[in-house]
């Protein structure tokens, strides 16, 4: 036998792509910060990759260290750049980044702006997904569920708070990216704030759940049958630590 | 138009043929005109819990194939002129459902029949989601323990987002048949009381069929045990009919009864 150390392969690896219009290495930082605060959970260890396909700006202005930088202050893991002038590739190489070839107009880079990223859902969900506005949402109203939510049923109310009439069953979750409202039992599980809203919360009528979760911070059954168990309550996040509360 | 009924459960062997024959059987001895349908492609069952097996020349996929009509397939009960039953194929497997071609079926026995009754077969795979599709009214099978609940809750799911009526936003009349009940090991909190299965699946409830032996030797002489008038099972089902005609009676066979309690004092 013998021991190989390593077997190279292609393989293809999803990123997400920022593609760079123009930069001012000023409004560029804070602007990154407040897109990355938007969603931190979706750019959080996740590569990006620096698209020049189609920069339209002043080539002089770049210090491609300085934006590898910022771009690593942000919170985003910068793997490469991408396209944009020949004479730049030296000074692109010299972040230690890779460099991949421009890809033309290539049109399969989805647009990833915070709201689109919905999560993964069964067809029977009914998200509330409609055209999605590039704006700050003022108001959107709760997705509410008047049916019980069974075993094996999920719903996810995007960008806006959930409210179940009655019970969440075992084996059913429920998500929101706001609060998550129970007005039964709640048996299954229920995550608020999944894409990163520590201030949202989860209350319910009976908390009997296989698991609650705020903000991507959970809690399983077995803890919270210590705490409020069948009781009404709230469960809230304060300083990271999941809290559990009597209504 | 007729009505068609699914009687369902995910889980398996908790009585849904049981009850697909007897509730079928109810329907027709007070006239209406009912077929039950065996829903379960290669695991025929319905016919042995019916006593016809030996009058099954054609099955479902047959006619689902147009390889013979509906008159030549089904079979007319012996005891009851209103009742027929459409036998499934033994040989087949559960992908020679198609949806056009169970709809087909379903269309023509609407113009006859006023009950369709479809026996599904247990799991949520394509045999039990193709019996539950078309159903106006679903019966759902549950035995008081904790997994058979669990997987009714599943099947409530299904029947709220893959059904056709759900696909139209239309509603599926939902109840509840708790079957295999027993009082005494309710007490000793070996099962689910009836309020905790209520609680869980929060479904009217249709009946509570005991645990009796009358099941089993009902369908070992191929008569559903409807018939048996003097089994608390046979009276049980023959209540739950009652009310999915409409009729609200008081649910039987619930507790342990003084009766019961006297019985034993005199050995009974
Ligand atoms: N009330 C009852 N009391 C005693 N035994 C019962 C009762 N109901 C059903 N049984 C028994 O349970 C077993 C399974 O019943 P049945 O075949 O009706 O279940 P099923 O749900 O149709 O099963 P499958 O999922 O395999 O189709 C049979 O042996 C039957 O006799
Ligand atoms: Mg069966």
């Amino acid at each position: 036998m013998n021991a190989v150390n390593f077997q190279l392969k292609g393989s293809v690896v999803t990123a997400i792509v920022l593609e760079l219009y123009q930069y001012d290495p000023e409004t560029f930082a804070t602007d990154l910060k407040d897109r990355v605060q938007q969603a931190p959970a979706l750019f959080e260890h996740s590569a990006v990759v620096i698209s020049m396909d189609k920069f339209d700006g002043s080539y002089d202005l770049i210090n491609f260290i300085t934006l590898v930088k910022q771009c690593r202050d942000a919170g985003m893991q910068p793997i490469a750049f991408r396209g944009g002038e020949k004479h730049l590739q030296s000074a692109i190489r010299s972040t230690g980044l890779a460099w991949l070839p421009s890809t033309g107009a290539r049109n399969n880079d989805r647009e990833l702006e915070a709201p689109a990223a919905t999560p993964e859902v069964e067809k029977v969900v009914e998200t509330v997904v409609e055209k999605v506005v590039e704006e700050k949402v003022v108001h959107r109203a709760s997705k509410v569920l008047t049916r019980p939510v069974r075993s094996g049923q999920q719903f996810y109310a995007q960008d806006a708070d959930l409210i179940v009439l009655t019970n969440v069953a075992e084996g059913a979750e429920v998500l929101a990216d706001g609060h998550v409202h129970v007005y039964g039992a709640l048996r299954g599980r229920a995550l608020a704030g999944v894409r990163g809203d520590k201030s949202a919360r989860v209350f319910c009528q009976s908390l009997e759940a296989e698991l609650v979760s705020v903000g991507g911070v959970f809690m399983l059954s077995d803890e919270l049958r210590e705490r409020c168990w069948k009781q009404p309550s709230y469960v809230s996040l304060d300083d990271d630590q999941l809290t559990i509360s009597k209504i | 138009m007729a009505k068609i009924i699914v009687v369902t459960s995910g889980k398996g062997g908790v009585g849904k043929t049981t009850s697909s024959a007897s509730i079928g059987t109810g329907l027709a001895s007070r006239g209406f005109k009912t077929v039950i349908i065996d829903f379960d492609v290669g695991l025929r069952n319905l016919d042995l819990i019916m006593g016809c097996e030996r009058r099954v020349v054609y099955d479902f996929v047959n006619v689902i194939n147009t390889e013979a009509s509906l008159n030549q397939a089904l079979i007319r009960d012996k005891r009851i002129p209103t009742l027929s039953i459409l036998p499934a194929s033994q040989t087949r497997d559960k992908e020679a459902l198609t949806r056009e071609g169970v709809q087909n079926v379903l269309d023509q026995l609407s113009k006859t029949f006023d009950y369709i009754v479809c026996d599904s077969p247990a799991g949520i795979e394509r045999g039990a989601q193709m019996a539950l599709y078309f159903a106006d009214i679903a019966i759902v099978v549950t035995n008081p323990e904790v997994s058979s609940v669990r997987d009714s809750d599943r099947i409530l799911g299904i029947l709220q987002s893959k059904s056709r009526r759900a696909e139209k936003g239309e509603i599926i009349e939902e109840h509840l048949l708790l079957t295999r009940y027993n009082p005494q090991r309710v007490a000793i909190g070996e099962m689910l009381s009836v309020e905790d299965v209520k609680d869980i699946l929060a479904i009217p409830l249709l009946g509570v069929i005991p645990e009796s032996e009358a099941v089993l030797k009902a369908s070992n002489q191929g008569t559903p045990v409807i018939h048996d008038q003097e089994s608390t099972s046979g009276m049980a089902y023959d209540d739950a009919v009652r009310r999915l005609l409409g009729e609200d009676i008081p649910h039987r066979f619930v507790d342990i009864t003084r009766k019961n309690f006297f019985k034993r004092l005199i050995g009974a």
